[in-house]
């Protein structure tokens, strides 16, 4: 088993108009120093999959209809929300979208980090190191230590200055800078991070990137990273898995998925992508839009807008076929590995 | 945030200044004849004459703001035609009351009203929700002065568990003046008698004070949990897993605060005026009963002294809670 194993997980939200069925059946496994890209257009599901693993979505109104998360072997849906709490921190870090909104601004950024390796050396006393006697006192002054080690290990100059600052006495890349400090002072096998640089200049998203990559190979962490961006999966990520309306309908090695793209959907994503020697008016897009996930269509969830559909698409939901070895893709039109060309 | 205070305390210079000319000028400019009406129904014009003479209201109105304001400086606040006591020893008398009665009903509404709020938010639309939602639309809608009737007759007609009105017992011995808190000044004398005694006269007052703010500031502070729980920061110290307990005592409270204290401050200075009824209802011996009889009879003096303290006062909270605000936020800079 894969340490993280997302096997045919299924999730409805509850909402005034209905029960929305918004993840479809996930199938996801991260093993670590594996960097997944989880890619799709928003609304897919993308956030909610990388939440369930936290088990920070709300019930009410999200509810799990079927399927397992295994984090090191530990089925996540059935573990109570005490042992959810030992995990996330410790275990599980988590850096979001946009850096200055996730740092709490009436604190010292030192203080919530310190919380944070209080919080994680609780679970695994050997994050601070000390003896099982140490006073409170003690605590916090190896966990501000270890913030300034942190800080200063993700870039942030002057570190043991800088901690007692505000975060609105840093730039936006510092902040996220920060916050991936925080995600990782817990020393976490897994790192979820949702859309980590949407919200930063092109130039601080390539540092940030960077940053995760390098601490990647140094703590052998499993990521998920949650993007738009298929160029940043193509340069950093070891791994992807593309989502359509709560599908994940290809998966796989980013080089034979990109070099290959199978379904018909990530081929459409592919084009959409723009590159510097495409002259204006040459990007395409899919016709339609996505599918109501009260009412979904039977079948493929494609199929509507699908150029290439046929009428057994709306039958039945696709079986996932292995196009090459870890390759996957939920379309009828694959051919599995070893078969003829189609 | 030293120098914004100093500044700030300059700054009441002009402001008492101004209020006291203001103060003045309303005095004089309202119609009707203190001195006649001091003087009495019998009073000879000659007597009207020597009387208005004695409180040199004679004089050109400049000439008597000038006596008047250098009076405020050097202690002589005037003294009431009626009673020809010193207001400046009046207000000593009656101000501490007031302040005792309006300090313990907010550091009440204070007390409770945070954390009912705070938890009305966290556990929203299930019970303990309810409850602080009813509690406090029922307090805020019920008048002070007929609630005051209410506890007076259950608690202390047919109960008989708290005194109906008054301060101290006329029959004891208060305990020996220090800050005018008889709540305190009987704990410095070491007297936790007179301590019992003074509490539960203050009892029924202050709790038919607090109800109002109380139910204000609850209010205020559920909706600004409510908004502070949707912040993107309260996710991220769930998914670093933080504890309830310490996101939403900690983190979440400190700043859903900063809108709350407007609230208190506003509060606080409305109420050191505001306290009429409830003084008259329970006899409380403050500057709210004092300013009204003064207003009745068209007594000037002592008018003008209590308008002047609550002036300053409500300036002075107001300064304490912009004080405040710096702690509470980190982003406000006192320039």
């Amino acid at each position: 088993m894969a340490f993280l194993d997302i096997r045919d997980l299924h999730l409805a939200m509850r909402t005034f108009e209905g029960e929305a069925h918004v993840l479809n059946g996930i199938n996801l496994s991260v093993e670590r120093g594996e960097i997944w890209g989880l890619v799709g257009e928003t609304g897919c599901g993308k956030s909610l999959t990388g939440l369930s693993i936290s088990r920070l979505v709300p019930s009410p109104p999200g509810r799990y209809l079927r399927g397992e998360i295994r984090f090191a072997g530990q089925d996540l849906l059935a573990t109570p929300e005490d042992g959810m709490r030992r995990l996330r921190g410790g275990h599980i870090g988590m850096i979001f979208q946009d850096p200055t909104t996730n740092l709490n601004p009436a604190f010292r950024i030192g203080e919530q980090m310190v919380d944070v390796a209080l919080h994680a050396d609780a679970v695994d006393p050997a994050i601070l190191g000390l003896a099982p006697g140490a006073s409170r006192r003690q605590r916090r002054v190896e966990a501000r230590r270890l913030a300034i080690a942190m800080l200063d290990k993700v870039g942030v100059p002057d570190a043991a200055r800088r901690i007692d600052d505000y975060p609105h006495q840093f730039s936006g890349g510092m902040r996220q800078r920060v916050l991936i400090a925080m995600a990782l002072i817990g020393k976490p096998e897994l790192l979820i991070a949702d859309e980590p640089t949407t919200a930063l200049d092109v130039s601080v998203q390539a540092q940030i990137l960077r940053l995760i990559h390098s601490l990647v190979l140094e703590y052998q962490l499993a990521v998920l990273l949650i993007t738009h961006n298929l160029g940043v999966v193509a340069q950093l990520c070891t791994h992807v898995a593309v989502m359509y309306a709560g599908n994940i309908i290809e998966s796989g090695p980013v080089r034979p998925v990109f070099r290959n793209p199978t379904h018909p959907y990530t081929r459409a994503l592919m084009k959409a992508v723009p590159h510097a020697t495409h002259r204006r008016g040459e990007l395409q897009g899919l016709p339609g839009s996505v599918p109501n996930l009260f009412t979904p269509p039977p079948g493929c969830r494609l199929a509507p807008r699908c150029p290439v559909a046929q009428p057994r698409c709306a039958e039945r939901v696709p079986p996932t076929i292995a196009v090459s070895p870890g390759h996957d893709v939920a379309c009828v039109l694959a051919t599995p590995a070893g078969s003829a060309a189609a | 945030m030293l120098r914004f205070a100093v500044r700030r305390i300059v700054l009441l210079v002009p402001v008492i200044v101004g209020l006291s000319l203001l103060i003045f000028a309303i005095a004089r400019l309202l119609p009707g004849d203190p001195v006649t009406l001091a003087a009495g129904p019998n009073a000879t014009q000659a007597e009207i004459a020597d009387l208005a003479r004695e409180f040199g209201l004679d004089q050109p109105l400049p000439v008597q703001y000038w006596h008047y304001a250098t009076g405020l400086v050097t202690g002589d606040w005037g003294q009431s035609i009626f009673t020809r006591r010193p207001v400046l020893e009046d207000l000593k008398a009656y101000l501490p009351a007031t302040l005792e009665l309006v300090v313990v009903a907010m550091v009440l509404a204070i007390v409770i009203g945070i954390p009912a709020g705070l938890l009305a938010a966290v556990y929203r639309d299930r019970w303990p929700d309810y409850v602080s939602r009813v509690v406090s639309l029922g307090a805020i809608s019920m008048p002070r002065f007929f609630l005051g009737l209410l506890l007076q007759l259950g608690l202390a007609m047919w109960l008989g568990w708290l005194p109906l009105g008054g301060r101290f017992p006329l029959t004891e011995d208060p305990p020996p003046f220090v800050t005018g808190f008889l709540t305190i000044d009987s704990l410095w004398a070491g007297d936790p008698h007179a301590f019992g005694v003074a509490l539960a006269y203050l009892a029924l007052p202050a709790f038919a004070t607090c109800l109002s703010p109380l139910a204000t500031i609850t209010r205020m502070m559920r909706a600004t949990t409510l908004e502070v729980l949707q912040q993107d920061y309260v996710l991220t110290e769930r998914a670093l897993g933080l504890s309830q307990r310490l996101i939403i005592f900690k983190y979440v409270l400190k700043n859903a605060m900063s809108s709350t204290l407007t609230v208190i401050g506003l509060y606080f200075g409305w109420l050191l005026g505001g306290t009429v009824l409830v003084e008259t209802v329970f006899d409380w011996p403050g500057i709210g009963l004092y300013a009204t009889k003064a207003i009745v009879t068209q007594d000037f003096m002592p008018v003008m002294g209590v308008t002047l303290t609550i002036g300053v006062l409500f300036v002075a909270v107001n300064l304490v809670v912009d004080l405040l605000y710096g702690l509470l936020n980190p982003k406000v800079r006192y320039e």
